[in-house]
């Protein structure tokens, strides 16, 4: 293989894995930026809504395109629910206490989904009009990875013109930076982070979703992948998009390279990395330093 | 007398607290409750009661010392880890790692090294990973965990990475108390033995001025930078401790189970651990027994026959829990007895 198609193709694997990383974590990161909620269930909402796109698309035959708003229709409603009967008790708790709540909550969905669905690997096909290889010009990859990369990017896009041309993100961006200042300035706290919640459970099941092809779909999957959304949470700053996006890229390109020429082993340079930036810099790679 | 009173301690007797009986609360803190020998009189009986069961007794002792040693930096210290296993699992490679390659299996003097080897990487992580804390802390104890995990994995030729080592002969204590794995009176006793001596230390520790120095850190630390403690020298030295006994429970687990795996450097030990912890309460002596008896004897009936359900199960208990029981079991004893003590003499 000549090198320079080389790069293309590792870069393209990267960063479609990137673009479910980012999709799944961006809202984590609103919401641990906005209320400082330690929320390790994040990754059973992108399980649920994973669920709900695949099994409607598998056992119901909706197409791709309404499967993908049904889940983050259905998992944002839900999480709702959640977030006003339970999470709301723990804001003003200890983070130890909205750790070992959000773990029940982890145990209560791995459970919920092997009762009700059973244990096994949910399979996902991609629509036919995605499926194949692509050419690109100068290289030739699967159309799949190039329609994540695309979708990534838009999402990218249009949630940084919500966050920073709106007045909704306006009063997150001022939450995030000074919640008591914000509620001062009457905007009310709680109905923003409901919100945000919703949204960002409802972008997760997207992503649980698009992800289901190279991720897989088993009850564990809340747990397995745990980290690295934290990871790029933390790595990307807390309550930022752009800061998770280019964080997740850096972490999928990477992860991929790694796989390849590490088979072995190879994500123990991804938890060293992570470690050294966070002694470097606590406050993650992409936050602006001034809050 | 007012600024040295203890901010952490729960007022045991009541709101009506003069200055004189809290002096003495605080001067007696430390002297041994009646009630104290009694989980150790359980153990024994439990020894001549159930013999067919001595293994699940041991697994429960190794469970209740590495609670312990969560405790110390997590309920007395408030450091927020969910990476604890890193210490255990590093005291079981410890152990399995000189037993297996035959270098040195005597097992005391193995406790010694796996203690000072989980001690040694407690004390590295610990003076760089302590200056932050929250959200930050949780990462990167997490993260050294994992590290340590595919670390572990990686080294293949010699820890066995996913297989682990198996079979390790583990010679007789003194020489004369043999390891028995079908009969693990041995491993109950020598873990019994073992256990009591770790407790004898932490009961020590926190009941010592540095022991109220970290409860004092946990509570309000930026009072206490301004009281001039060393807060962080206090956290690593406490961080490094608790390590060290974590290790030596890593180790125990190794030498009882004559292998050691990847499991003992788990996420799922460490979320174990921490649930075992807070079920039973953090920041009280006790909270690791009782935790790790109810989580254990829960699991051990219930895991086998209806393993989801029995997953189910504890998800919702963790979530009343955290919800409406903040201080575990042993919470609910406390404010139930208070209850009662207040109905029988209304002040």
């Amino acid at each position: 293989m000549i090198f320079g198609i080389d790069v293309a193709s590792i870069l393209l694997g990267g960063l479609s894995a990137g673009t479910v990383l980012f999709i799944i974590s961006v809202g984590l990161s609103v919401t641990m930026g906005l209320m400082g909620f330690v929320n390790l269930a994040h990754g059973a909402f992108a399980m649920f809504g994973g669920y709900v796109i695949v099994l409607s698309m598998n056992q119901l035959g909706v197409p791709f395109i309404p499967a993908l708003i049904t889940g983050f229709v259905v998992t944002a409603a839900v999480s709702a629910v959640f977030e006003r009967l339970l999470y709301a008790r723990l804001y003003r708790a200890g983070e130890l206490d909205q750790v070992l709540f959000t773990i029940g909550l982890v145990f209560v969905f791995i459970a919920g989904i092997t009762l009700i669905v059973g244990p096994e690997t949910q399979p996902f096909t991609p629509p036919a009009a995605l499926r194949g290889q692509m050419d690109l010009g100068f290289t030739e990859y699967r159309t799949y990875s190039i329609f994540l990369i695309v979708v990534g990017a838009l999402i990218v896009i249009g949630l940084w013109l919500g966050f920073e041309r709106t007045r909704l993100g306006a009063q997150i961006r001022a939450t995030v930076d000074n919640r008591r200042m914000a509620e001062s300035l009457g905007i009310n706290v709680d109905r923003l982070f409901s919100i945000t919640f919703a949204f960002g459970s409802g972008m997760a099941a997207l992503g649980g979703g698009l992800g289901a092809e190279f991720l897989g779909l088993d009850p564990q999957y809340a747990l397995k992948y745990l980290v690295y959304f934290l990871i790029a949470v933390s790595v990307g700053g807390l309550g930022t998009v752009t800061g998770v996006y280019y964080a997740s890229m850096l972490i999928g390109v990477f992860d991929f390279v790694l796989k390849l020429y590490l088979p072995k082993g190879g994500t123990i340079f991804i938890f060293a990395l992570t470690i050294l930036l966070l002694l470097w810099r606590p406050q993650g790679l992409f936050k602006r330093t001034e809050a | 007398m007012s600024a040295v009173t203890s901010p952490s301690e729960r007022p045991v007797t009541g709101s009506t607290l003069s200055e004189h009986t809290a002096a003495q609360m605080l001067i007696g803190r430390h002297r041994l409750r009646l009630w104290e020998p009694l989980p150790w009189l359980l153990a024994i009986a439990f020894y001549f009661a159930f013999p067919s069961y001595l293994g699940f007794g041991t697994d429960l002792l190794i469970w209740i010392l590495f609670a312990l040693s969560l405790d110390l930096a997590l309920g007395y210290a408030g450091i927020l880890t969910l990476g604890h296993a890193a210490f255990f699992g590093a005291g079981a490679y410890t152990v399995g790692l000189l037993a297996y390659h035959g270098i040195w299996s005597e097992p005391l003097t193995s406790l010694v090294l796996a203690a000072l080897v989980a001690a040694a990487i407690g004390l590295a992580s610990g003076l760089v990973l302590l200056r932050t804390t929250g959200l930050t802390l949780l990462m990167l104890t997490l993260c050294t965990m994992a590290l340590l995990e595919e670390g572990a994995n990686m080294a293949h030729e010699w820890t066995g990475g996913f297989d682990g080592l198996p079979s390790l002969t583990i010679p007789p204590i003194f020489g004369l108390f043999e390891f028995n794995p079908l009969y693990p009176e041995t491993q109950y006793i020598y873990t019994l033995v073992i256990l009591f001596l770790g407790f004898l230390l932490v009961r020590a520790l926190i009941y010592s001025p540095f022991g109220e120095s970290l409860t004092g850190i946990r509570e309000n630390m930026l009072r206490m930078h301004a009281v001039g403690a060393p807060v962080r020298w206090r956290l690593v030295v406490c961080y490094t401790i608790s390590a060290a006994i974590a290790g030596v429970a890593g180790g125990l687990w190794a030498q009882t189970n004559a292998y050691v795996n990847l499991t003992t450097l788990s996420l799922d030990r460490a979320a174990t651990v921490f649930i075992i912890l807070i079920l039973g309460g953090y920041g009280r002596l006790y909270g690791a027994f009782v935790g790790a008896v109810a989580y254990l004897v829960l699991a051990h009936f219930l895991a086998r026959l209806y393993p989801t359900a029995w997953q189910l199960g504890l998800g919702l208990l963790l979530v009343v829990i955290a919800l409406f029981a903040r201080n575990g079991i042993l919470g609910i004893a406390d404010t139930l007895w208070r209850r009662f003590k207040t109905r029988r003499q209304p002040s």
